[in-house]
């Protein structure tokens, strides 16, 4: 389960909107299954299949989450084609499976669906997103 | 001479539960080595087949991406604060870009 405050959430899913056709990315942090910030993240491949996170930027939000006794609760980003499912990318790059992997699909451009899981090499988990 | 290593949390578990690890060595080469040797189980996720650096781990030393500094031959001093921290990165595609 993880907890999403609407505003986070619409942002999420405006930023991946924003960035279409290329993919989004991007880590939201929190405590205690509750999101409480949201921070978007440059895709450095600028793609519309594949995202890298810039690693500077990367290291700047992980040094701000530890500065504010926050963990990393999500990593996020678009399918601005496809449907919200890990694709055998995700998994094969699932360096964080401790962390949920939020995926927004844009394949219906005009009705986002967004959906979460725990990338592991052996499973795909799906998470319960509950938005507040 | 002791440095600290920082692994997030996806590693610590193959580090005895440690996310910072006090290691010695006199440059980031043999700081790495050194964590390896220490706890084995990290060598596979930060090391290729043939020993170098897996492409997707990036390695700072005080904030700074070694491959600007000298990768890992970059000299290490006393108290200094290495970050290792695997990429983020995915995609909808299999082998595109």
């Amino acid at each position: 389960m993880i907890r999403i405050p609407r505003s986070i959430y619409q942002r999420m899913v405006e930023h991946a909107k924003r960035e279409c056709p290329l993919e989004c990315c991007g880590i939201l942090g929190g405590r205690e299954e509750t999101v409480k910030r949201v921070f978007e993240l440059s895709n450095i491949e600028k793609s519309s299949s594949r995202y890298v996170m810039s690693p500077q930027e990367q290291l700047r939000v992980f040094k701000e989450l530890d500065e504010e006794s926050m963990d990393l609760m999500a990593i996020y980003h678009s399918h601005p084609h496809t449907i919200p499912f890990p694709s055998e990318t995700d998994v094969e790059m699932a360096f964080y499976p401790e962390v949920t992997s939020l995926i927004i699909s844009l394949k219906e451009r005009d009705n986002p669906v967004v959906k979460a899981f725990r990338i592991e090499k052996e499973d795909i988990l799906p998470v319960e997103i509950e938005v507040i | 001479m002791e440095v600290h290593v920082r692994i997030p949390s996806s590693l610590k578990k193959l580090a005895e539960g440690q996310n910072v690890i006090k290691a010695k060595g006199e440059t980031v080469g043999k700081v790495v080595q050194s964590l390896v040797e220490t706890y084995p189980d990290l060598k596979e996720r930060l090391l290729d087949q043939q020993g170098t650096i897996r492409r997707f781990i990036n390695i700072y030393v005080n904030g700074e991406d070694i491959r600007f500094i000298g990768g890992l031959e970059t000299p290490l001093k006393e108290g200094d604060q290495l970050s290792i921290v695997p990429a983020i990165a995915g995609g909808a595609l299999t082998g595109s870009s």
